[in-house]
């Protein structure tokens, strides 16, 4: 296969980037995408050019690392899977792809490709675990959560924090996001604790980082790689309703 | 690593391991492809970097398996086995923990020894037969 393809350039936050053309001959379609970039970034090197870089760790879908928006959209073209799940089977002979990082205020770009999503580590910080004492697993019928429930709580879970949700919204919204660790935690009888005052710190530090609002257009659902549903965001606005009715805090 | 200093080792094997990685530790200083600067997030110093650390770790894991005259475990050494093709461990001389202390570039590192007590459990030969 021929692959022409507009990559975007950027030494760093402070300076501004654009587009650079790169053609690749003989990429097989067995290759993943991001093993297409290698290829790419090896040959750069030879060159004695800086290869591309871009950010990626476990490449098997679950660490959230990679991060690149391929033909405006999050994680490329296929549904339900990250960049490292994407192959090079997708694409054409002679097709022309874009790369880009994701795009948001609260995520800068670092260099190239990679952007900085402390915003989210931050966000996590603020509320987003519970306080139990840590010791042997307790036995796994102690506590009866019913099979809906459990259901329900590990749907939200299989949030890998990736941040395709604020890259495919028009907000830049990260309530899809904020949305899974409260709905995972409030369902549980583990999050009990601090149901309320996980969602007013995590819902304040949101809005703190400079993040959207959402306007219900499903968009982040739709790019998720883990295809997590728009109703975890309903029931984080419910959470956020009912908290704030009976906060204590001004 | 894998072929000279893997599950099953002997002598002969790791000393030609030694003489390969210093090779290729001259090779990588002296032809690394390196871009960009240290001023800035640089991909290819920080790979290269973890290649530089694995040179350095890989030559001290055959220093130490050559050291260690004795099989323990699934560190196997060819020369030391029993009649029966078990690992034969020499506790006399080899019952401690190694720990090796970095002395600075091309200087051998110096050996610290943690002495293996066991209070509960007595040490023997293992055998599946």
């Amino acid at each position: 296969m021929k692959i022409h393809l507009k990559i975007w350039r950027q030494p760093n936050s402070e300076m501004p980037g654009k587009l650079v053309n790169y053609t690749l001959d003989g990429i097989i379609p067995e290759v993943s995408f991001l093993e297409m970039l290698d290829i790419l970034n090896e040959d750069l090197l030879k060159k004695g050019d800086e290869p591309v870089a871009f950010d990626n760790d476990c490449r098997e879908g679950i660490c959230g690392m990679c991060s690149l928006y391929i033909n405006g959209r999050p994680h490329g073209p296929e549904q339900g899977v990250t960049v490292c799940q994407l192959h090079m089977r997708s694409f054409k002979d002679e097709d022309t792809i874009y790369v880009e990082p994701w795009r948001a205020k609260s995520f800068p770009v670092l260099k190239d490709l990679i952007v900085d999503r402390a915003a989210f580590d931050r966000i996590i910080q603020a509320g987003g675990y519970i306080s139990v004492n840590t010791g042997s697993a307790p036995d796994a019928n102690a506590i009866p959560i019913p099979r809906e429930v459990a259901k329900e709580a590990f749907e939200a879970a299989d949030c890998i924090g990736c941040g395709a949700c604020v890259a495919a919204c028009k907000n830049a919204s990260a309530m899809l996001f904020v949305a899974t660790k409260i709905s995972h935690l409030a369902l549980l009888p583990q999050g009990q604790v601090e149901r309320q005052s996980r969602v007013e710190k995590m819902v304040a530090q949101m809005d703190k980082e400079g993040f959207g609002a959402c306007t219900n257009t499903g968009a982040c659902s739709y790019e998720c790689p883990k295809s997590i549903p728009l109703n975890h965001i309903a029931r984080l606005n419910r959470e956020y309703l009912s908290a704030k009715l009976t906060s204590n805090s001004l | 690593m894998w072929n000279d200093c893997g599950m099953s080792r002997n002598k002969e094997g790791l000393k030609k391991a030694k003489d390969k990685i210093k090779a290729l530790e001259e090779e990588f200083w002296k032809n690394l492809r390196m871009v960009g600067t240290n001023d800035e997030l640089n991909q290819t110093l920080e790979k290269s970097l973890r290649v530089a650390d694995f040179l350095e770790m890989s030559q001290l894991m055959v220093e130490d398996a050559l050291h260690r005259n004795e099989s323990c475990g699934s560190h196997f050494r060819e020369e030391y086995q029993t009649e029966e093709g078990e690992a034969q461990r020499d506790d006399d001389n080899f019952a401690y923990v190694a720990a090796w202390e970095y002395q600075g570039k091309n200087k051998p590192e110096v050996l610290h020894k943690e002495a293996l007590k066991f209070e509960n459990a007595k040490l023997t030969q293992r055998n599946y037969k």
